[in-house]
């Protein structure tokens, strides 16, 4: 079985977001770019599937623009086997991004695609969905453990309400969530190897992908900020204080 | 003029409050209609409580043995055929939601708004990205329909109203999947008020130390009514389960009252609790970001602090 996995770069979650005074966008010059951290955990899981025999192959998927190499590369130290560069000028929507993957699994006609739930940059959480609703196939969104037996896939699902189990037929769309695994480490040596790994570029342009985003993104503000609180001393005043709200 | 369709959230036969959240952001748009839809294998109760929110114009339900739970690969195609005729289609932003919404928008080839926090017209909206760190306003194109799901946090529940809504069954004639089947949910079985609608929370972290430990916030919570949730380093740590999660991957939540006891406030906790009204903060490093946000601070040792306040409350 062949997997793929989508593997987007986004501004490092440890970075704290300045919208810029003009409210044209966020300021990402000069700031840490990273792997989505949801993306780590797909592949992570992805490695593990074929370290498990489940899988032979595991191919990560980036779409942007020509510099998003050097990211893929990280994809490959950590133990992909290939990876699949779609080119374009800039990040492109949820459902561009869906058409995209469909078009790749046409292709490659793999058994699982495994993406992060959301990434933390749009926080969108939607390509999975829709890669599974274009493709006709199952969806385990948020899985926090994954068990593949017999084609199908045994998906456990963080929900507001527990943990929810769905058998799912492969081929199918996972989704990650946190609590799946911890991604590994890259080693140095891993980091060589890689190089040698091979790169497909594809040009969107040739996918036959209608281009057309539908949400023009118009202003960017700061959220507003909570007015700076007042300490209290010991319980006694706790209590004293949330009394006089009226909140106990 | 807009036609809403919004999507009922249910469990166990009782409809979720986010069900409400989603009737209020649709009642903004000021459309001409407001229809909701239930989809389960027995709608009736679901449709009769549904009815008496006030906003609402027609009840619509689709009954199936195969609705019985919310497989998003067997409610979409449903969703999308009876969305036909309707300018938007709105779902609440909780799992439900955020798991079937986006297979709908892609049945019906348009985009989708994620996490509505405020409607600034029919087809422009305020939502949140980088974990609430920017607010963005976007432009749905007013030649598709427009797909959302909606913040719940940032929209009180649409209250019951007088009257009752007419409740219409929808017969759809929708070939659905079987490559998707429902094996179980494991529900944490808690008499304490819901965390996504309670008034009072109170959240512990890392601090709590152990699932042991963690007896101390249960407690205090139940003496003030309140809520119990959690940091995700507590989850990660084995301390409670996954649903009591609060931040930008758990739960979006905005009580009146939000107690962070042991939780030293990193930003993906913090954009889960912005909405809420007092947040009082107990922790022993005077440094933690949780500081910087609380209303109302005290530093120093919380399994001190508990047991003091408790005796204040007598």
């Amino acid at each position: 079985m062949k997997i793929l996995v989508g593997y987007k770069r986004v501004v490092d979650y440890n970075v704290r977001i300045q919208v810029k005074p003009d409210g044209t966008g966020v300021v990402t010059d000069g700031v840490k770019l990273s792997a989505n951290p949801f993306d780590d955990i797909a592949l992570e899981e992805a490695l593990r599937l074929r370290e498990k025999g489940v899988a032979e192959e595991v191919v990560v998927v980036g779409i942007g623009p020509a510099d998003l190499t050097a990211h893929l590369r990280n994809g490959l130290a950590m133990g992909a086997n290939r990876a699949i560069h779609v080119v374009t000028p800039e990040a492109v929507q949820p459902l561009t991004a869906a058409r995209v993957f469909l078009k790749l699994v046409e292709k490659e006609q793999p058994g699982l695609v495994i993406l992060g739930k959301q990434a933390i940059d749009d926080d969108a959480n939607q390509t999975g969905q829709m890669l599974a609703a274009l493709w006709g196939r199952p969806q385990g969104t948020f899985a926090s453990k994954v068990e593949i037996a017999n084609g199908n896939a045994t998906v456990t699902r963080e929900v507001d309400a527990g943990l929810e189990v769905i058998e799912a037929e492969l081929p199918a769309v996972i989704t990650t969530d946190l609590r799946l695994n911890e991604p590994r480490f890259i080693k140095l040596p891993d980091i060589m190897k890689a190089k040698s790994k091979p790169i497909d570029t594809i040009e969107f342009s040739t996918l036959g992908v209608e281009a057309h985003d539908q949400l023009k993104t118009t202003n960017y503000t700061a959220p507003a900020k909570r007015s700076k609180g007042v300490m209290v001393k010991d319980a006694a005043e706790l209590v004293a204080v949330l009394k006089q709200k009226g909140l106990l | 003029m807009s036609k809403i369709l919004v999507i009922a959230e249910h469990l166990d036969g009782k409809l979720n409050p986010s069900t409400a959240r989603a009737v209020s952001a649709a009642v903004a748009i000021k459309p001409e209609a407001i229809d909701v839809l239930v989809l389960s294998d027995k709608v009736e109760p679901l449709a009769a409580e549904t009815a008496k929110i006030q906003g609402v114009t027609r009840v619509l339900t689709i009954a199936r043995a195969e609705n019985a739970h919310p497989l998003a690969a067997v409610l979409a195609p449903q969703i999308a055929k009876a969305a036909q005729g309707y300018s938007h289609v709105f779902a609440p932003s909780t799992t439900f939601g955020k798991d079937v919404a986006p297979r709908v928008a892609a049945l019906l080839g348009v985009a989708q708004v994620s996490d509505v926090m405020s409607v600034d017209n029919s087809h422009t909206f305020k939502r949140p990205i980088y974990a609430g760190n920017a607010i963005i306003t976007v432009e749905a194109d007013p030649l598709h329909a427009v797909v959302a799901t909606i913040r719940t946090a940032s929209w009180a529940a649409a209250v019951n109203g007088p009257q009752s809504a007419p409740i219409e069954a929808l017969s759809l004639d929708v070939p659905l999947p079987t490559h998707t089947r429902f094996v179980e949910l494991k529900q944490g079985k808690s008499d304490r008020p819901d965390l996504q609608s309670a008034n009072k929370v109170v959240s512990g972290g890392r601090g709590v130390g152990s699932k042991e430990n963690f007896e101390v916030i249960y407690k205090f919570a139940d003496k003030i009514g309140a809520a119990v949730g959690a940091s995700r380093a507590a989850v990660d740590a084995g301390y409670v389960p996954n649903e009591l999660q609060v931040g930008q991957t758990g739960k979006i939540i905005a009580p009146e009252l939000y107690m962070a006891i042991g939780i030293s406030g990193a930003i993906q906790h913090l954009t889960g609790i912005k909405d809420a009204g007092t947040i009082v903060a107990i922790n022993k490093d005077g440094e933690a970001p949780i500081f910087e946000v609380a209303d109302i601070g005290l530093v120093g040792d919380l399994f001190k602090i508990i047991p003091e306040l408790e005796q204040q409350l007598g």
